[in-house]
Order: C-alpha cells, then sequence, then structure tokens
C-alpha cells in the first residue's frame, strides 16, 4: 500500500519523535497509541482489506478499539470462504520472562479467537498457537519495535 | 557412552590432620585463599600410554590445569604460578618442602600421580596444609582414560568440599539452548556440556524450536519443551540413549516443566483458551494431577527439595507475582511484594530461598528470597537476564543475558552466565554459539 510507504520514509522522524515522547503513554505519537502499535509496517492481509494481525498494549490482552475492527474484517473474510481454516498465532515482546510470555502469547491469540467465534467463526475452525517471545517481527530493542511484536496474526492453515 | 563408564572407584585414605585452614563462602571472598595447584607426577610410561590413547602430551599437566582453572573460577581461591614452583611433582607428592612452598605465600597444595594400569588410567591426589605441615587428605580413583577431563572435576570437588565444608558442584553438566541466526527467525538446539565449557554436544538438529531444557536431579532424563510439527509439548529426554517421548497427552500446549525432586514427577503448565494452570504427570503410572485452577497464568513451577511445596508465577493479582504453595495445590500465597514484576522462581537445593527474574523500570534483576518472601537480595542488573538455575550445592546461580540491539535491529547477543549467592564472582560462560535457559545437572558423582 502506498500508506505504508509514505510511513517508511517517516519512519527516521517517528524515531526521532518517538525519543522526545518516550515518557507519554497515552497520547497518540505516530504509529502508537498509548503503547499499541497502530501502524501497517509489518501487516499483511489475508485478502484485499483483511489485515492479518492485531496489535496489544504491554502485559495485555484485550483487544482495542482497531483490533476488533481488524478481527470483524477477517470474520466477514470468513464466512465467505468457509472452506478456509485458520491458526491464530500468538506472540509477546521481548521484555519478559520466556515461560510467561508463552501463556501471554497464548491469551492473546485466544482473544482474537473468540472475537472471531461472536462473529459466528466455529472453534473447529480456529486453532491457536502461541510463540511467545520466538518470533518477533522486528528485532529492535525499542518501543515501536516491542509494539510490533506484541500481536496475534491470523495465517490460513489450509 | 561416557556416562556408561562410571567406573571410579574412590578410595580413601585416612585423613590424618584437622583442617587448619578454612575458606569463608558466605561472603563476597575479597583474599581468595592462595593455593598451589602442583601438575600431577607422570612416569614416562603412562605418559607414553596416555599420549597415544588421548593424544596429550602430558595427562598429569593437563589434569591438573582443569583443577587450577575450575579453583580459580570459583572466585575463593588463587591458583599460584606454577612458575614459582620449587619442588618436582614427584617429590612433593610424596613429601612436600613445606618452607618451599610457604615461600611463594601458598597456603594450600594439592599434588598427585597419574599412571596407566591395565588400560585404565588411576589417579592419587594429596591435599597439604602448608602452613600447619600436615596432609588434609588423599584418594585415589580409578577410571577409563576418557574421563581424565572427570578426574579433574572430583579432585576440584573433593578439595572444594574439603577446604569450605560444602559440597562441590564442578563433576557437573549444564544442558541449555544453542542459538543460532538472526534474531526475526533464529535456530535453537538442545545442547549439553560440562560446567567448565568443555565437551560441547548438540543434542538436537534444530529443525525445530526447543526451549527450557531442565535436568532430571536423579538420572540423566531432561525435559524440554518443542515445537516439532508446530505443536508446542513438554518433552522428555534420554540423554543416554536419545530415546525421547511427549508427557502426557494434552490438547494443547503444555509448556514450563520441571521435574520433581525424587525425578518421578514432571510439573509444568498446560494452556488451554487462554488461561494457563499449573499440572503434573506421574513418569510411573501416567496419572496427570491438576494442581491449580484459576483463570489467571501460573506458570513456572518449582518444587521444594523436600517436594513438600510449590514456587510458581501467577498474574493473579493483575502482574506477574510469586506465589508458593502445597504441593497438592493448598494454602496458596503470595511472597514477592516489592516493586516491579517477578517471574521464573526457583527453589535453591538447599530449600532456605527462592531465585528469580524481577523486572522493574526497564531493567532485569536476578536476586534471591527467602521462601517466605523476606530477604529479597538483588544480584545483578542489565537490560534483559532470566532463568536462574542452582549449582547442586546451592552456591551459585547459572542464568542467560540478552543484549539491547542497536537502532537497525543489529548487535544481538545472547550468552550464559554466572553469579554467586553473594553477588560477587560474576562471569561469562564461554559457548560456542549464542546461548540460553541454562539449566545445571546434579553431581554425577557423591
Amino acid at each position: 500500500m502506498n500508506l505504508s510507504k509514505i510511513l517508511k520514509n517517516t519512519f527516521l522522524i517517528l524515531i526521532a519523535s518517538l525519543v522526545l515522547s518516550a515518557c507519554a503513554t497515552k497520547k497518540t505519537t505516530g504509529q502508537l497509541q498509548g503503547d499499541v502499535y497502530t501502524g501497517t509496517d509489518s501487516v499483511e492481509y489475508l485478502a484485499s482489506g483483511v489485515p492479518d494481525r492485531v496489535f496489544f498494549a504491554t502485559n495485555e490482552t484485550v483487544l482495542t478499539t482497531a483490533s476488533r475492527d481488524t478481527l470483524r474484517k477477517q470474520a466477514a473474510w470468513l464466512r465467505k470462504n468457509s472452506d478456509i481454516n485458520v491458526v491464530l498465532e500468538g506472540h509477546a515482546d521481548e521484555r519478559g520472562t520466556r515461560e510467561y510470555n508463552l501463556a501471554l502469547g497464548e491469551r492473546r491469540a485466544n482473544s482474537a479467537k473468540d472475537y472471531l467465534m461472536t462473529y459466528g467463526i466455529s472453534s473447529d475452525r480456529i486453532s491457536v498457537l502461541s510463540y511467545g517471545k520466538e518470533r518477533p517481527v522486528d528485532s529492535g530493542s525499542n518501543p515501536l519495535a516491542w509494539s510490533k511484536n506484541r500481536r496475534s496474526v491470523t495465517v490460513k492453515a489450509n | 557412552m561416557l556416562y556408561r563408564y562410571l567406573l571410579i572407584l574412590l578410595i580413601i585414605f585416612p585423613i590424618k590432620a584437622m583442617a587448619l585452614i578454612e575458606v569463608d563462602i558466605t561472603r563476597g571472598n575479597l583474599s581468595p585463599l592462595p593455593v598451589a595447584v602442583s601438575p600431577l607426577s607422570i612416569d614416562d610410561n603412562s605418559k607414553e600410554n596416555f599420549k597415544k590413547i588421548l593424544k596429550k602430551e602430558n595427562l598429569g599437566a593437563e589434569i591438573s590445569l582443569i583443577v587450577e582453572n575450575n579453583l580459580k573460577q570459583t572466585g575463593l581461591f588463587n591458583p599460584l604460578d606454577k612458575n614459582a614452583f620449587l619442588q618436582k611433582p614427584d617429590v612433593a607428592n610424596l613429601k612436600p618442602r613445606f618452607e618451599d612452598w610457604n615461600l611463594i605465600k601458598a597456603q594450600a597444595l594439592i599434588t598427585g600421580k597419574v599412571t596407566f594400569v591395565e588400560d585404565k588410567l588411576r589417579v592419587e591426589f594429596r591435599l597439604w596444609d602448608i602452613l600447619a605441615g600436615k596432609e588434609m587428605m588423599a584418594l585415589a580413583f580409578t577410571t577409563v582414560p576418557s574421563n581424565w577431563r572427570r578426574v579433574g572435576h572430583i579432585i576440584t570437588d573433593k578439595v572444594y568440599e574439603r577446604l569450605t565444608g560444602e559440597k562441590g558442584y564442578f563433576d557437573t553438566r549444564i544442558i541449555y539452548v544453542a542459538e543460532e541466526g538472526s534474531k526475526t527467525n533464529r535456530i535453537k538446539k538442545l545442547a549439553i556440556m560440562d560446567q567448565d565449557g568443555f565437551n560441547n554436544k548438540f543434542l538436537t538438529l534444530g529443525n525445530e524450536l526447543v526451549l527450557t531444557p531442565r535436568f532430571s536431579p536423579t538420572n540423566q532424563m531432561v525435559t524440554y519443551l518443542s515445537y516439532f510439527r508446530n505443536l508446542p509439548r513438554v518433552y522428555l529426554l534420554d540423554i543416554e540413549t536419545g530415546m525421547q517421548e511427549v508427557v502426557g497427552d494434552f490438547p494443547g500446549m503444555t509448556f514450563a516443566p520441571r521435574f520433581s525432586p525424587d525425578g518421578k514427577k514432571i510439573i509444568m503448565s498446560f494452556a488451554q483458551d487462554g488461561n494457563s494452570d499449573i499440572y503434573t504427570m506421574d513418569l510411573e503410572n501416567r496419572i496427570v494431577e491438576r494442581i491449580t485452577n484459576h483463570p489467571s497464568i501460573d506458570t513456572s513451577p518449582s518444587y521444594s527439595p523436600d517436594g513438600k511445596y510449590i514456587t510458581f508465577n501467577s498474574d493473579r493479582s493483575g502482574y506477574q507475582q510469586i506465589y508458593i504453595m502445597e504441593s497438592n495445590g493448598k494454602n496458596v500465597k503470595r511472597i514477592s511484594f516489592g516493586n516491579g514484576l517477578y517471574g521464573t522462581p526457583v527453589w535453591s537445593p538447599r530449600g532456605d530461598l527462592i531465585a528469580f527474574t524481577k523486572l522493574h523500570k526497564g531493567k532485569f534483576y536476578i536476586g534471591v528470597m527467602r521462601t517466605d518472601g523476606s530477604g529479597e537480595r538483588l544480584l545483578t542488573e542489565n537490560f534483559y537476564q532470566e532463568a536462574p538455575s542452582w549449582s547442586p550445592n546451592g552456591r551459585v546461580l547459572i542464568f542467560y543475558r540478552e543484549t539491547k540491539t542497536n537502532a537497525k535491529g543489529e548487535g544481538f547477543s545472547a550468552k550464559l552466565w554466572s553469579i554467586d549467592l553473594t553477588g560477587y564472582n560474576e562471569r561469562l560462560i564461554e559457548t560456542e554459539t549464542d546461548a540460553s535457559d541454562p539449566s545445571w545437572s546434579s553431581l554425577l558423582t557423591n
């Protein structure tokens, strides 16, 4: 998407502004709202207009408004494509102990699963896999990188 | 295989003298005990035979180097420069000239003799108190030549025990996860090595993600988490035979495994529908028991050495904290009340302390507290570190530490470190590859 190009171009400026506003927690700063990632850098698409992932705040498993919106799109797509099953891969950032993060990843993927189920997707079509902090998408050691890594990704299973 | 041949026969000679020298291990030792480790003497015939079998020029000198290095790593001893030694190894082993050793300020002296006897390696060694002018200890043992490094470790264990009054931790191994590749697509393998980093061996190929291996306290079994076929499950691995099996038949992820102190059960977490609880499985009758039943995350369980209690990590208060309970799951009690988050509690083999990882204001700490949560002491602070594992004598902790990457996401590394219970003597443990999730074995011989 064009948006992601623009975002990449302004990346350095955003990093700078993040450093300057490192203490602001509930403010929208570029690609972060609070500390939830709102950008599209790592996002892939299951179909046109159907983002594959949702993001979480530190130590949280609650779905944001944006995440619920994404999941409703996924649910609509899954209803249309009833032959497709999915794996929800839950992830955590690197700022937590390995075992707790495995549990946290599992819980995040399950919040996404529960939401898909309330929109009519059968649990038989959804499996859950936690990677804890083992598979980051961004190898950075900074708040923005961590926000991209706190995620649940919906992956086609067949 | 190496471990099949535990043909170490210990013949204990009578000990003649009372110990006059003592090493204080209860606090950071700022003046380590000066000790002379003489090369073990070796006759020409034995020398030739071991050279042929082990490709070592002088096995006596090699074994003494192992002892010397072990003693140095403790931070409690200061092994003296061998160039300053005045007495030849063979003569010293018969009867040291105490004045000579006193002259170079040695307080203890280790001497010994290595011989080739009927295809076996026979080693005798003596520990001398220089100031008192007396022999403190004399031991001899026979084993297969390929065990020569272990001989050095066993000598160190005996010397350490004689001088400190506590069991050693040198004839032990570390199982850990060897890491390679980029941070976003890390290759992880199970690996095992001697406590001093030698005899490194990879146990898996790296085809699937493996995490958190833990030694059985009683035998050569290991339990760990494998993502074999993308199904994260707890496995049991016999490192002598290479045989492995899934632990239990759970319909979801099992993780955070550890053995019970008698080695008969595995305790672990099972995650289902967004909730992780603690379960045990008896390895003999395969009976699975649920220990916690709470909508919070309950993980990282670790038994007390008497098996009566379990410490574990839970976020039932809202955030990660440390709890203890009876081994049947009754009487759950929170014990961590300091600032920050607490994880990875591990009960000390001595029973009196729980080691943990703490996250506070963006820093990670390894610390210890009493089992009621009092007396919290933080031993080391860093950008990222976790997963302490106790040496079998409860004196040293091994853990792993990860580095912060730069703005481009480069410069990541994971390494093993050890630190004394006192907070002193922090040391990097060299490994062939990056490393994490270390677990310390029990003593291989007692």
